[in-house]
């Protein structure tokens, strides 16, 4: 599982802008919204939770797509289906890639496009921390959407419809997390729900992935 | 006699939910190479896939232990942004097995460990694909077209290859219109057309 998830490290820096892409995207998506809505602070500090989570959202959301799709494209997907490894395992190692590659360099990001928004001081370590937690379910939840649409030509478009619905308990939890925390209050419950969801897809959507991609691989 | 790596009994296969294949019979013995033949769309991929594990058996039995099987399909798995080496290196470890460098050399590959896959010619590229094999360790060989893009001097490794590899207990079946040269039993499976009400959309169903 290591050496798969390294390998797909590798392959997203050889790629170019494999940590970039994402980035970049929440960045562009921040940077823009002062402009949108006026630089007025309280308007940019009351929003700021909410689009910082949007613009992770769907930043994660953008690179979906490419998790199954250069591997079933040029063969490999076969050969790790008939490798040791189980499909559940190869599932859970490509969503750890997925991570690794945009939910953890967004959080870490995040900060730094908070004080662009204006968010209140107290909850940059929220933002940081509810992403953290929130950012592994938003991976898991977009491999399963992948394994689905595996195969598919332009199955993207299919992908953000089916992924969406299913992203909205983690925005939801997420960004109440930080607004609890830029207004001074108690930030536990929204976290724990948010941990939930997290753990609760970890350990059930590897075993929907691998039933998709044996069905898709047929 | 040593027990069978593959036994097939009456079996039928279909690729896309039509039927492809019917009644397929084959035993496949340590040692032993045998050859699949028919024309373009007559179910060799999909014989193969069957075998592989990657589609249900629609009817009849199969006895063989998927943790023996090396698929080589039509497409190569390499990937152009990681060196030779490190495309090997890769399946080296997922399967636990040693050997890069030696598996590199017995392809002629040696040279070129070093270079990014995706400035290998198509020859090139389609005998890291057959390199992967040896470092699987695994005993039963599935061959989708291996010639495929190989000039004589290398159909004639793969050959040698796929030699020492039945000479040391390993087996292959391989999905051929190309005589590499081997002592092999041939698997004609043109006869083998379903005869079903859904026989007539086959072909097109192929692809």
């Amino acid at each position: 599982m290591i050496r798969l998830v390294l390998r797909d490290l590798r392959l997203a820096v050889r790629a170019g802008g494999g940590f970039g892409l994402a980035l970049a995207f929440f960045l562009i998506a921040c940077v823009l919204v002062p402009f949108s809505v006026g630089p007025e602070s309280g308007r940019l500090a009351s929003i700021a939770p909410g689009m910082l989570w949007v613009g992770a959202l769907l930043a994660c959301l953008l690179s979906l797509d490419r998790i199954f799709a250069t591997d079933f494209e040029d063969g490999s997907l076969e050969l790790l289906a008939t490798a040791p490894l189980p499909l559940e395992a190869l599932a859970l190692s490509k969503s750890a890639a997925h991570w690794l590659t945009t939910g953890l360099p967004l959080s870490l990001a995040a900060p730094v496009l908070a004080l662009l928004l204006n968010l209140p001081s107290a909850a940059y370590g929220s933002l940081v921390l509810s992403l953290l937690i929130g950012t592994p379910a938003l991976s898991m939840i977009g491999t399963f959407g992948a394994s689905l649409t595996v195969g598919l030509k332009r199955g993207g478009l299919l992908l953000s419809l089916l992924v969406l619905p299913l992203y909205v308990p983690t925005l939801i939890f997420g960004s109440e997390a930080v607004s609890r925390a830029a207004a001074g209050q108690g930030i536990a419950t929204p976290l724990l729900l948010l941990a939930l969801i997290t753990l609760g897809s970890l350990a059930v959507l590897p075993f929907a992935c691998a039933v998709a991609l044996r069905g898709n691989l047929r | 006699m040593t027990a069978p790596l593959l036994a097939l009994t009456g079996l039928h296969c279909s690729r896309g939910g039509v039927p492809v294949l019917e009644d397929v019979s084959l035993t496949l013995h340590p040692g032993e190479a045998v050859v699949v033949r028919g024309p373009n769309g007559s179910g060799k991929t999909t014989l193969l896939r069957t075998v592989a594990g990657l589609q249900p058996v629609t009817r009849g039995a199969m006895a063989r232990d998927g943790d023996s099987i090396a698929y080589v399909p039509h497409a190569n798995g390499v990937k152009g942004t990681l060196s030779v080496a490190e495309n090997l290196a890769f399946w080296a470890g997922l399967h636990g097995v040693d050997g890069v460098d030696a598996a590199l050399d017995a392809l002629a590959l040696g040279a070129a460990r070093n270079r990014r896959a995706q400035t290998l010619s198509a020859g090139q590229k389609r005998r890291l694909a057959l390199a992967r094999l040896l470092v699987t360790g695994r005993p039963l060989w599935l061959l989708d077209e291996p010639t495929d893009s190989l000039d004589e001097a290398s159909v004639r490794l793969f050959a040698d290859l796929v030699r020492t590899h039945l000479a040391s207990g390993g087996a292959a079946l391989i999905a051929s219109h190309v005589d590499p040269g081997l002592d092999a039993r041939v698997l004609d499976i043109a006869a083998l057309k379903p005869t079903g009400p859904d026989a007539r959309f086959a072909d097109e169903a192929f692809l």
